[in-house]
């Protein structure tokens, strides 16, 4: 045991002596140095987002789901371009008509409804409001759970108790519960349903920052921070937030496919967004009453966007929190 | 022990006593009980303020809250808006029904859920592994009415169509049918609810459970084991399994909540008479009177479960004293 640890420590020293024989050797050589030249002798410091990148990279599902959301997003913003039908035809125009309750083709993808509406196209509409409530969802939920959250981190005091003692009672009743009241009522707009939402939804996060603020609070640097001066807005905002960067964004990714869920869940209750506004859910709610027919094949396009979607999310969440996580070993 | 169980109890009447004033005005402020009157295009406004009068809706929200408390304390839970049924019957009508649902969600979710994740963590990283992850985030990724309206297609349709049986294989509304009463009928009625009660909780259970397991795995006293002789069989299911269920119950009891919500969703897909579809119909009707025990009914449901789960933790790990 002794040997071996004096044999580590002169190898130690040796490969130091190495390291510093060579700088010293290339300081001398070039005097002004490329970075070419030393990138053979001693490698690049890879700043934090480089790092970031390369273990994100290398959670391949990750980058796949990154690279299908990018599309779905894609599709939503360019819906009228990709559509090859329109979203609302004439509805009692025979033509349309004519086409009613056809199967999945080449013509219609996803075949038509029995109004003669390309399921397509529907799908594609729907996509944009679903994939928006998502996304707003979470921007908003994580902006005032963070606010919450850091607060009641750094802070303490009211903040805290206020925010322990509210996730306590919404622990207590049913969410669905609350949400479908809350839906119902609202009429479902599309902005009411992403506030309703977000309500829920901040929760969750306020504590993961809380948790993440409290540790951080008793850390070197922010005792460092404080002691030359620094105000406790500015130690959170150019301190604290920086440093908790990754349990947000991972969270705020979650958050986004809980809200499509959320959201579809409620559509197709009747509590969330209504028709003539096309969404996910609310399609899904629309060809219930198909299961067992002939076009059971309405129920399966909408509910394979919304799955698609999800997965692709979560593994996205997945691969953040790998790519965060400075311990992981990807 | 007993303290224990006192304080929590009495800690819960604030909790719930706060939860009922929320409620309270959440509710009467969203939902109007007399929609469905002046919905009805009934134009007659002396039904109308006669019927604010009886209600007590002309007085102030405080003071109907006073009243409402006062009466639900008492078991005076009044009748329903729509069906006029007493709301204390309905309420425990509809919760027997619904107890068979939870009891085999619960008790199916959790065996399926510990069974995968004791299988995905001993053979960890092999083939059935990965499915099993992958099939959980798939569980996790889907919206739980869907999966319901898919397996009646795939399950009951499909089947049927294809095999032209005179009788689908499952049923996918309400809890019997109208001339057999068997166990066999019931259990018919009973797989897909439950199955789709079920598909979040087994997927996010059965990755807690892997995780657990795996922790417990790789602690000393497992390797102690092994290395006095006890078969492998042994450590895994007496010393292992026994300390990585333990976590698993504070999980299950969490979600309780989201169970109430499953519960809506489920019951009202499979037609099935019980708090769920009570609820559904209730805020289409504009009901508070059912509304307001509704929730207060499940928050206590709630509220019991995590104090049994707590109790429960300390069964199982005498580490922890329940002072």
């Amino acid at each position: 045991m002794k040997a071996r640890s004096r044999e580590d420590l002169s190898s130690g020293r040796a490969a130091a002596a190495v390291g510093s024989a060579a700088l010293a050797e290339l300081a001398h050589d070039h005097a002004p140095i490329e970075a070419g030249a030393v990138a053979g002798v001693e490698p690049e410091a890879r700043s934090q987002w480089q790092l970031f990148w390369r273990r994100f990279l290398r959670h391949r599902l990750a980058v796949v789901a990154g690279g299908t959301l990018i599309l779905l997003y894609l599709a939503a913003l360019f819906a009228h371009q990709i559509a090859p039908y329109t979203l609302n035809p004439n509805l009692g125009d025979p033509k349309v008509l004519l086409q009613a309750r056809h199967g999945p083709s080449l013509h219609h993808w996803f075949g038509t409804d029995e109004l003669g509406r390309d399921q397509f196209t529907r799908v594609l509409f729907a996509g944009r409001i679903s994939l928006v409530v998502g996304l707003s969802v979470a921007l908003v939920s994580t902006t005032f759970g963070t606010i919450v959250g850091g607060l009641a981190g750094y802070v303490g005091g009211l903040a805290d108790n206020f925010l322990m003692r509210v996730t306590d009672l919404v622990l207590v009743v049913p969410a669905l519960a609350i949400l479908s009241i809350a839906g119902k009522a609202s009429h479902g707009s599309v902005v009411t349903i992403v506030l309703i939402l977000s309500v829920l939804f901040w929760m969750p996060i306020a504590r993961v920052v809380r948790g993440v603020f409290l540790s951080l609070k008793e850390k070197e640097f922010v005792e460092a921070a404080r002691a030359s001066g620094a105000s406790g807005f500015r130690i959170m905002l150019r301190h604290m937030l920086p440093n908790s960067i990754g349990p947000i964004t991972v969270n705020a990714t979650l958050v986004v496919g809980l809200a499509i869920i959320a959201e579809s869940t409620l559509s197709f209750l009747g509590f969330g967004i209504q028709p003539p506004t096309v969404t996910w859910g609310n399609m899904l709610a629309q060809s219930e009453g198909s299961v067992g027919t002939p076009t059971a094949y309405l129920i399966y396009f909408p509910g394979l966007a919304i799955l698609i979607t999800v997965l692709a999310v979560n593994y996205l969440g997945d691969g953040l929190r790998d790519a965060f996580d400075p311990q992981s070993t990807r | 022990m007993l303290t224990f169980v006192v304080r929590r109890l009495l800690y819960s009447i604030p909790v719930l006593l706060i939860a009922s004033v929320l409620v309270f005005f959440f509710v009467r402020e969203t939902t109007d009980p007399l929609a469905r009157l002046k919905g009805s295009g009934n134009r007659d406004l002396t039904l109308i303020q006669r019927e604010t009068h009886r209600l007590g809706l002309d007085k102030p929200l405080t003071t109907q809250y006073g009243r409402w408390l006062k009466d639900f304390v008492r078991f005076k839970w009044g009748d329903s808006l729509v069906s006029g049924r007493r709301v204390s019957t309905d309420i425990r009508d509809k919760l027997r029904n619904t107890l068979q649902l939870i009891f085999w969600g619960i008790v199916a979710s959790a065996i399926i859920a510990i069974a995968i994740g004791v299988y995905s963590a001993v053979r960890q990283y092999s083939a059935l592994d990965y499915t099993f992850t992958g099939l959980s985030f798939v569980g996790l990724s889907m919206p739980p009415f869907w999966f319901g309206l898919i397996a009646i297609q795939l399950l009951i349709f499909v089947p049927k169509e294809t095999f032209h049986l005179q009788h689908p294989l499952l049923y996918s509304v309400g809890i019997h049918s109208a001339t057999n009463h068997g166990t066999l009928d019931y259990v018919r009625h009973l797989i897909l609810p439950v199955a789709t009660l079920s598909v979040q909780l087994v997927a996010g259970w059965s990755r807690y459970q892997r995780a657990s397991m795996l922790d417990v795995m790789s602690a000393d006293y497992i390797r102690t084991a092994r290395a006095k002789g006890v078969p492998r069989r042994v450590v895994l299911f007496k010393h292992a399994l026994r300390n990585a269920l333990i976590p698993l119950t504070t999980i299950m009891a969490i979600d309780i909540g989201s169970l109430f919500g499953g519960l809506i969703i489920t019951e009202t897909i499979f037609g099935w008479p019980g708090m769920g579809k009570l609820f559904f119909d209730a805020i289409n009707n504009g009901d508070t009177n059912v509304l307001l025990p509704w929730l207060m009914v499940t928050a206590g449901f709630i509220v019991v479960f995590n104090l049994l789960a707590d109790l429960l933790y300390g069964v199982l790990d005498p580490r922890i004293r329940l002072a």
